[in-house]
């Protein structure tokens, strides 16, 4: 029995932060990188699932990326995932999410696993594309935002529900194998040990080119391009200043005022 | 001409105001010869059809299925529409269900995708959407070279629901024959709100991550009393257990919509906490990190700590 994970390094910024030569994305120097917050949840759900089951179950973590997404795929691998997969080509610099599922979909027709588990979105651009974008070209059942999860190795369905807006949830079933895309929330995610992290360092890391997967750079075309990036008009703040004691004094009268009291 | 779609959307048999924020954004971009369809895939679509009849759609496309929300049966139809009309856009609402069939719907199409769309734009001839990225730090125009149909998810609660009333032509269309890889077994409410009223809440004082840890949640409960107001949160505390999820604020808990003065605490200001409170009038942010997207949103700002502002506050009350 083999889940795989999927996992993304996403960036966040800088406080100030300068946008590259061409317009079109930010200086990857102002980048703080870490793996996706949702990420850690559906590692963890895999993982769950693998020590329910006990013996041969495999928990296989898979990233697009260059070298330095391997930060988060060891992260993923210290918290008790068996071992990794990396693909990298130049060509996937500016891939969006759908160009990332077309690699996707060739490391789950090389790998067979029984389910694949993605984060229901990335932390950075929030598309929620990737998962169900490679369930589409897998053609195989998929369901997003699932904030529970009852599923047996070996199962030919999993029982779900769906996280709807207003904190509603929907029940249902899905046939087997699966792309699912997971919510926050759905369990608590463990931290490595110091021990898992020094593991982690000794676990197989397959390093993937295109060319391994049998996929031309061609290949993996983007349904998007960002044409130029930049800084929203922001609203501002009229700011309180002072000392703590002098900002709330005048929040008081603020809430006092707009309350009637 | 170009043909414009919009899949509107029903939960339960119950049409979701989306639809009309989804007819909105393609009629800002519709031209005088362009023409929108609106399909609605439903057990009695016919009943959807007077409300779907708003100013800028020319036509409803009824489907009859079931009330079930089925992506693959969904997928199914926009394809069909797509193999039919050769649109040049296909929008969606960027709500939960569109997260399931969109992406799946964009690559078996092999057309243009951009998700979360906030604006929608023509410039020289070529559809141009925004986005955010970076956690709401930057706007992204995205465009999509050589796609014959794009696929849109709308951002909600950006676009005015499109109103008024036209006289649309209603045809049906069987629903297309799809492998329905999901059963629909049943609904779960959200829990018990425990006398709880977010919704109702004139005044809500709200907390998010920067609280730190679940004992210090409840010095806030404390001067929420005080104060008089409903002490709200953002979702890592209700993840975390430290509130029950009646107190949530935000896409997946509570609308905040009677909210006259929202005070937040340690909150970020992420896109779906946004989506509970950014209507509301006075917003007062509380927040060490000056870069926060909340400040971006509130009428007044305290670049401090929480505890010390809560602290000071209590003298107050």
């Amino acid at each position: 029995m083999k889940i795989l994970v999927t996992v993304k390094q996403v960036a966040a910024l800088d406080d100030e932060f300068e946008l590259r030569d061409d317009g079109r994305d930010v200086d990857e120097d102002f980048f703080e990188e870490d793996l996706n917050e949702f990420d850690h949840y559906s590692v963890e759900e895999a993982l769950l699932i693998k020590e329910a089951a006990g013996d041969d179950a495999e928990v296989v973590i898979v990233t697009v990326g260059n070298e330095d997404t391997d930060d988060a795929l060891r992260t993923a691998l210290a918290k008790g995932a068996d071992r990794g997969i990396r693909i990298w080509d130049e060509s996937l610099a500016d891939a969006d999410g759908i160009a990332v599922a077309k690699v996707l979909a060739k490391v789950v027709e090389r790998e067979k696993p029984d389910m694949v588990f993605t984060g229901a979105q990335s932390a950075d651009f929030g598309s929620a594309v990737t998962g169900m974008a490679l369930a589409g070209l897998l053609g195989w059942p998929h369901a997003a935002v699932v904030c529970n999860l009852e599923y047996s190795p070996g199962s030919d369905t999993a029982t779900l529900r769906r996280e709807l807006e207003g904190g509603l949830e929907e029940i249902m079933t899905v046939r087997c194998p699966a792309v699912l895309s997971i919510q926050l929330g759905i369990n608590e995610p463990r931290y490595a040990s110091l021990r898992g992290i020094k593991q982690a360092k000794q676990k197989p890391v397959d390093e993937l080119t295109l060319d391994d997967l049998g996929l031309a750079a061609d290949g993996v075309t983007s349904a998007s391009r960002v044409r130029r990036m930049y800084a929203p008009e922001k609203g501002q703040a009229e700011l309180i200043t002072g000392s703590a004691a002098e900002q709330a004094t005048r929040l008081a009268e603020i809430i006092k005022e707009l309350r009637g009291m | 001409m170009a043909n414009l779609i919009v899949i509107a959307e029903q939960r339960d048999g119950e049409l979701r105001e989306t639809s009309l924020e989804t007819i909105a954004a393609l009629t800002s971009i519709k031209q005088a010869d362009d023409k929108l369809a609106v399909a609605i895939i439903a057990a009695d679509p016919q009943a959807h059809v007077q409300a779907l009849s708003v100013d800028g759609v020319d036509e409803v496309v009824a489907v009859k299925a079931t009330d079930d929300f089925q992506p693959d049966l969904t997928e199914a139809v926009i394809v069909e529409l797509a193999k039919e009309r050769k649109p040049s856009v296909i929008a969606v609402a960027h709500g939960v269900d569109a997260w399931s069939f969109a992406p799946a719907a964009a690559v078996k199409l092999d057309s243009g995708l951009a998700t979360d769309v906030m604006g929608l734009k023509v410039e020289d001839g070529e559809l141009v959407a925004t986005r955010a990225g970076y956690a709401e730090k930057v706007l992204v125009d995205i465009d999509f070279p050589e796609k014959e149909t794009v696929l849109l998810t709308v951002r909600t609660n950006v676009f005015e629901p499109a109103a008024g009333s036209g006289s649309p032509e209603v045809t049906e269309m069987a629903p297309p024959e799809a492998d329905v890889a999901t059963t629909h077994e049943g609904w779960k409410p959200p829990a018990d709100a425990g006398g709880i009223d977010i919704g109702g809440a004139e005044f809500i004082l709200s907390i998010g991550r920067g609280v730190g840890d679940e004992s210090n949640v409840e010095e806030f409960q404390e001067l929420a009393e005080n104060m008089g107001a409903t002490l709200g949160c953002s979702r890592p505390i209700a993840d975390n257990g430290w509130l029950p999820k009646a107190h949530q604020v935000g896409q997946s808990g509570q609308l905040a919509a009677n909210c006259k003065l929202y005070i937040a605490m340690g909150v970020s200001g992420s896109v779906q906490h946004q989506w509970g409170m950014k209507h509301v009038e006075n917003i007062v942010a509380v927040n060490t990190d000056p870069e926060a997207s909340i400040f971006s949103i509130a009428r007044y700002g305290i670049v401090g700590d929480m505890f010390e502002i809560a602290e000071e506050l209590e003298n107050h009350f």
